[in-house]
């Protein structure tokens, strides 16, 4: 069977709206739910966070999401049962994204053939170093995982060359030297960067990250990549919702407007 | 045994450089340059003479004769509480301030626990004329108000991290946080032996002027540079690094690494790594880490601000895992009554991390003709509120 990610990105005409948000939060079962309505509200793909106590690449609205969620108990082991549930019930791609610390007491191996066995189809583990990495590459590809790795504008090319190599399904473009967040919109050298991306003709599609938060910035990052990846806003409009399914519907459809 | 660091930034299964992306270029700016900068004369001198003129040292080796008797044995204090600013954390300041000057970098950025390496970061950027933010755990800033006025004194600006616990090690996120979102003109001074390489042998290699004077100085007490042992305390553990530097290749010195039991080992308040820590990555290395079995990690505990952090360097876990140095640990109570008994008996009153050291004395099967080496990293003089607060003198 193919992987999911690469059949979406090789596949589709139109960019790929990809939301991200904190497993366990803001209730302990959301994550679930959540899911579904990203699906019914047209999402391509999501990306489940795996809480953590430090999380150093995150501004405050997914730091916070972080602590809700593991005081309402969430585990790497829950995590992976909701997985097994929501895919039963949805056909997006999903990717699990986390710190390599809960990750590495899981066990990493044991991680990888239970996330893969769960039906999750990528990996993202932002601290996992790069030359690390080879050593897990050839158990990744027989369970057919993609794991994507993230550049930033301050990514050298020779860089960018040997993460492209490295990374399968899709690169996580970093907008800024930033932590997580949402911003406005991008500047011109912001813009400047994504089209430079495009013109590297990466073997992975990329996607942007960081920053994105409503129509024009969704829209900005589309006009150069495969697709956006849109976190902290989303959190914002879940943390307070009365009705996840009405609120997610009309996030998406303000973002893709 | 190989106890140094390895081409790839490890200590046998510990350390590397486990962070985000957006560090990358910070940190392997700092990697690609750190030795060649250190090898410089003219950084050599530089360092030289500030360590010996500002800081004033080297420091003494002072043989405590009246804690000798005490316990039998030949004890000698290193006075690293007799630096400028009141401990050793100057030494790697002095360092990376000039390292950082060299890297073209106009802004300094630190985290700070108890406050002394805020301070001594702040110090080094009022004598270099350069900007400096200090983040500091909310919680930490109530407990150190001194330290938070002197960092204001000396013009820094002090920066509550109000995220998680809000202390040490959440001011180490919000510096890291800082530093991905400033990655070009500002330098990081980490303040221990902790984050990804290579922070952990460049911040060694700063503090190892502490065990080059000893053997320096035993040779002018004893005839010979090499103690029984050497006793240090270790949070992160920067002064044990320094104190153990020179001593790690002569296998037949003890190597003692003392940490804070706080309320006891199995007390559930507690900062004793090596007991109580397993494998794990935090702050950018691997290292021995206090977590719970899903990796989350713990908030230690300590009367001693500048103890209760819930790793510890790579360096130490691979002494630990080697079983080159012997981590033991000393309680709160151990503690406070070793830090009244210095100040009874020599007329020192120790910081409370270097309490932990002396503490670690009455644990030693100690006989009179060994020679003892306790590194005094501190004075209490920041400590004054907590040995009050506790009040059992």
């Amino acid at each position: 069977m193919k992987n999911r990610i690469t059949e979406l990105l090789s596949n589709t005409k139109k960019p790929v709206l990809s939301v991200f948000y904190t497993a366990g939060f803001p209730n302990l079962n959301d994550t679930e739910a959540i899911a579904i309505s990203l699906e019914a509200a047209g999402a391509d793909l999501i990306e489940i966070g795996i809480p953590f106590s430090d999380p150093v690449a995150d501004g405050p609205t997914i730091q916070a999401s972080n602590k809700k969620a593991l005081e309402n108990g969430m585990t790497v082991e829950l995590l992976l049962k909701q997985v097994t549930s929501i895919r039963s019930k949805i056909k997006l791609p999903i990717v699990l994204m986390g710190y390599l610390n809960p990750v590495m007491q899981y066990g990493v191996e044991r991680f990888f053939k239970d996330a893969s066995a769960a039906g999750v189809d990528g990996l993202i583990l932002p601290d996992l170093p790069l030359d690390e990495f080879p050593q897990y590459e050839a158990l990744t590809a027989s369970l057919n995982l993609s794991v994507s790795f993230l550049i930033s504008p301050t990514t050298s090319e020779a860089r960018i060359r040997k993460i492209d190599a490295l990374s399968s399904g899709f690169i996580y473009a970093v907008s800024a030297s930033s932590t997580t967040g949402a911003k406005d919109e991008f500047s011109s050298e912001q813009m400047a960067y994504f089209q430079k991306l495009k013109s590297l003709k990466l073997s992975n599609p990329f996607l942007i990250g960081f920053g994105i938060s409503n129509s024009k910035t969704y829209a900005q990052a589309c006009t150069n990549a495969a697709g956006a990846i849109v976190g902290s806003s989303f959190i914002n409009q879940i943390s307070t919702s009365k009705n996840l399914e009405t609120d997610i519907r009309q996030f998406v459809k303000s973002l893709t407007a | 045994m190989q106890y140094d660091v390895d081409a790839r930034g490890y200590y046998g299964n510990f350390g590397g450089a486990y962070i985000p992306e957006m560090l990358y270029p910070n940190v392997e700016e700092l990697r690609t340059r750190y030795l060649e900068i250190m090898q410089q004369p003219d950084f050599q001198k530089e360092f030289a003479d500030l360590l010996r003129h500002y800081v004033g040292r080297p420091t003494p080796l002072y043989h405590a004769t009246r804690l000798s008797e005490k316990y039998n044995a030949n004890i000698y204090l290193k006075r690293e509480d007799l630096c400028h600013t009141g401990a050793h954390k100057i030494n790697n300041t002095i360092g990376q301030i000039l390292l950082a000057k060299r890297l073209g970098k106009q802004k300094i950025i630190a985290e700070t626990g108890a406050g002394q390496h805020g301070v001594a970061t702040a110090t080094v950027c009022a004598l270099m004329g350069m900007e400096c933010i200090v983040y500091m755990g909310k919680l930490d800033m109530d407990r150190q108000r001194p330290n938070v006025e002197r960092m204001r004194i000396l013009g820094t600006k002090v920066v509550p991290a109000l995220s998680g616990n809000m202390t040490l090690k959440d001011a180490t996120n919000e510096a890291m946080r800082h530093w991905i979102n400033h990655p070009t003109d500002t330098h990081y001074i980490i303040g221990s032996v902790v984050g990804p390489h290579p922070y952990p042998h460049m911040v060694t290699l700063f503090q190892s002027v502490i065990s080059e004077e000893i053997k320096k100085q035993l040779i002018a007490e004893i005839g010979q540079p090499n103690p029984d042992y050497v006793v240090a305390c270790v949070g992160g553990g920067s002064n044990a690094a320094g104190a153990f530097y020179h001593y790690l290749n002569e296998e037949h010195v003890n190597l003692i690494g003392v940490e804070a039991a706080g309320l006891g080992v199995d007390s559930g308040e507690s900062a004793a790594t090596t007991a109580l820590g397993k494998p794990g990555v935090l702050h950018g290395s691997k290292t021995l880490l206090m977590q719970t079995s899903d990796g989350q990690v713990v908030e230690p505990y300590s009367i001693s601000a500048g103890l209760d952090y819930p790793g510890i360097g790579p360096l130490h876990a691979h002494l630990f895992e080697t079983g080159r140095v012997q981590f033991v640990n000393a309680t709160d109570d151990e503690a406070m009554n070793a830090g009244i008994e210095l100040a009874r008996m020599e007329g020192i009153i120790p910081a409370i991390e270097s309490a932990h050291a002396i503490a670690a004395l009455a644990k030693l099967e100690l006989t009179k003709e060994d020679v003892v080496v306790v590194n005094l990293s501190g004075r209490g003089d920041k400590d004054l509120e907590t040995y009050i607060r506790w009040g059992k003198y």
